[in-house]
């Protein structure tokens, strides 16, 4: 046989096993499904934001970053684009992950993939690759969406720092979807039947982003009780015990990150006291600035996806591939 | 490579799982160009050894060679040398067969018209070709495994390892799939390992056969060496006679008898297991007791009971 046309693979496995999984998402119906959601989703919150925005346009002419607003105000119907995504975005890193191993051990083609001659992580870092590219296409394609009907409803187009602000947005968003799709993967690995890992991921889904409001609530009160006749220090010492709970949530680090970089008037993701703003000149913040108050929530992010990733890889190399 | 090269070697490999021992102390050599079996009970360990012969199972003690090489240090060229068809092989479903193995070629990194020819030559060499461009979710589990032969056919082998081949397949599916394998030693020179705990369906296929019980490997040698070994092992004498005369004790009182059972159907037949062939002291003690001896038969072993009989040796044994 042609040995010569055998240029096997060094190194590039990956790529291939990637290839694979990019072109199965694609054709997917869960794919299909889940865009239809998002779309619907986001268009339903641009609409009635836009709305809101456009019904307030006489005293609004003139603001700064009017464009912006497109995600982080909520209209009469709608919550804010920017919570809407919070809620949603994980959906596609738990649909993306959460058979991404499991599923090869029930068709039973793992064994015959890793006797390839490509290395073992090889197949989970392909799959990684891909659903990440997958994820990251649909976000943009949404990203370009709610702008094109932002300029179309508001009549306006977007500053270049609002472009740059969209830009980091849609960067931590990525990322945000990666940290559910690594949790996903992990769960796909360690989990055999992927119906388990569905329901698994999918319950602490709804536990971290529906009700960890609640329970953040729930826990404060109990840790830090504000009496009927607060002190100061005690008002704030709640307040200091639910931002820090909230951070246990990667939703609460997504909120405060995105939040404060898509209002260029919040200055900190933390507490602000009113003799720290006093006489403050309410002025919109420099990007790297934003960027600057949000740094650790950034960093704590990007940790946060290389932490699930790595849990998932490790766990499948330790794995017998016998199953 | 000379005729008698040898390709697959392992020296007392052994793989624990805690306190079990799944593969305990197993010396292997296979050659060039033969078609060896693994033959053994569900559970013995032979799914583990070709993990362990892959480098996809890290082998607890002992040493393998395949090719000269270290399956867990050098497991990429290992791996592209060695064909595995596994046990009870799966495919993507909603792949066509074609597609299935497309992958599989770039995996190799075969792409291209030459990966498309062979493909498409291998295909019509299973007889797959009229299947090709079907979902392989439509496949029967004879299609499956005669595209997992196809599969690790594509790297073109110079060993090629099959787990279970003939589970699950019609009488007439597992002789196409045997003449497949067969060709494929004849015809490509590649050395074949193929497993099974179905002993009469691959005997006739493999050159030399093993037989591998509880993790160890209790014989093994060529299929006529096996036999003979049967021959010249305990034997089974049924006799039928007629009336009774105490003849239980009398024929377990023949020098080389190790046991007499009386038929639970006809009390007037037995079946007597001995160290060699003692008809003719069994008919002397009868006639000597004065009881009618009716029949006299050597019970003709095969390979089946051979095998059957170490199965249950050591079963016992443990």
């Amino acid at each position: 046989m042609a040995a010569e046309a055998r240029a096997v693979p060094r190194g590039g496995g990956w790529r291939i096993v990637a290839r694979k999984e990019l072109a199965d998402h694609l054709l997917s119906l869960r794919l299909a499904v889940l865009l239809v959601i998002i779309t619907l989703a986001a268009l339903g919150a641009v609409y009635s934001t836009s709305g809101e925005i456009r019904s307030a346009a006489e005293e609004a002419s003139g603001t700064p970053m009017l464009f912006i607003r497109l995600f982080t105000v909520s209209g009469e119907t709608f919550p804010s684009l920017l919570s809407m995504l919070g809620f949603l975005v994980p959906l596609l890193g738990l649909a993306f992950g959460f058979d991404a191993v499991s599923s090869e051990r029930a068709q039973r083609t793992l064994p015959r993939l890793v006797a390839q001659p490509i290395h073992r992580d090889d197949v989970i870092n392909g799959k990684f690759v891909a659903s990440l590219a997958v994820i990251a296409a649909t976000l943009l394609a949404l990203t370009l969406l709610v702008a094109g009907l932002g300029i179309l409803r508001l009549g306006i187009a977007p500053s270049a720092e609002e472009v740059a602000r969209i830009l980091a947005w849609y960067v931590l968003t990525v990322a945000y979807a990666g940290v559910w799709l690594g949790f996903a993967t992990f769960l796909s690995v360690v989990l055999r039947r992927a119906a388990t890992a569905a329901l698994v991921s999918i319950g602490v889904w709804l536990v971290l982003t529906l009700f960890s409001s609640f329970l953040v609530g729930l826990v404060a009160d109990v840790v830090a009780p504000v009496p009927d006749q607060p002190t100061a220090e005690e008002v704030l010492a709640r307040a200091r015990w639910e931002m820090w709970l909230g951070r246990i949530s990667p939703q609460g680090i997504y909120d405060e990150a995105t939040g404060v970089l898509l209002n260029p008037e919040v200055r900190t993701a933390g507490i602000l006291l009113p003799e720290q703003v006093d006489r403050a000149i309410p002025t919109p913040l420099a990007l790297d600035q934003s960027l600057l108050a949000v740094w650790p929530q950034i960093v704590a992010l990007l940790a946060l996806v290389a932490a699930a990733f790595a849990a998932s890889y490790v766990a499948f190399m330790r794995q017998e591939i016998r199953a | 490579m000379g005729e008698a090269a040898t390709t697959v070697e392992a020296r007392g490999l052994t793989k624990r799982y805690g306190d079990l021992v799944a593969v305990d102390h197993l010396d292997l050599t296979l050659h060039r160009g033969e078609i060896f079996g693994l033959l053994g009970p569900n559970g013995a360990g032979k799914t583990t050894t070709i993990l362990m012969l892959l480098g996809l199972s890290e082998p607890s003690a002992g040493t393998v060679r395949v090719l000269g090489l270290d399956p867990t240090r050098q497991a990429l060229e290992v791996k592209r040398r060695v064909g595995y068809v596994p046990d009870d092989v799966g495919f993507y479903g909603a792949l066509t067969g074609r597609e299935n193995l497309r992958y599989t070629a770039r995996l190799n990194g075969l792409r291209g018209r030459a990966a498309e020819d062979r493909i498409a030559e291998l295909l019509h060499d299973v007889g797959l070709e009229d299947a090709a461009d079907a979902r392989v979710e439509t496949y029967s589990r004879g299609m499956r495994q005669r595209l997992g032969i196809a599969d690790a056919l594509l790297k073109d082998p110079e060993v090629a390892i099959l787990d279970e081949p003939t589970v699950g397949i019609d009488p007439e599916g597992v002789a196409e799939i045997l003449e497949l394998i067969a060709s494929l030693a004849r015809d490509r020179g590649a050395t074949v390992l193929l497993s099974s705990h179905l002993l009469h369906q691959v005997q006739s296929v493999c050159d030399r056969v093993g037989i591998f019980v509880g993790g160890r490997m209790v014989a093994q040698g060529r299929v006529e060496e096996l036999a003979e070994r049967i021959a010249a092992g305990p034997v089974t004498i049924e006799v039928g006679v007629a009336g009774d005369g105490d003849v239980e004790r009398r024929l377990a009182a023949v020098p080389g008898v190790r046991s007499v059972e009386r038929d639970a159907r006809d009390p007037d037949r037995f079946l007597v297991r001995a160290d060699r062939d003692v008809r003719g002291e069994l008919a002397r003690a009868l006639v000597e007791a004065g009881v009618d001896l009716r029949s006299l038969a050597r019970r003709e072993e095969r390979l089946d009971e051979l095998y059957r009989r170490f199965f249950e040796e050591a079963g016992d044994g443990r």
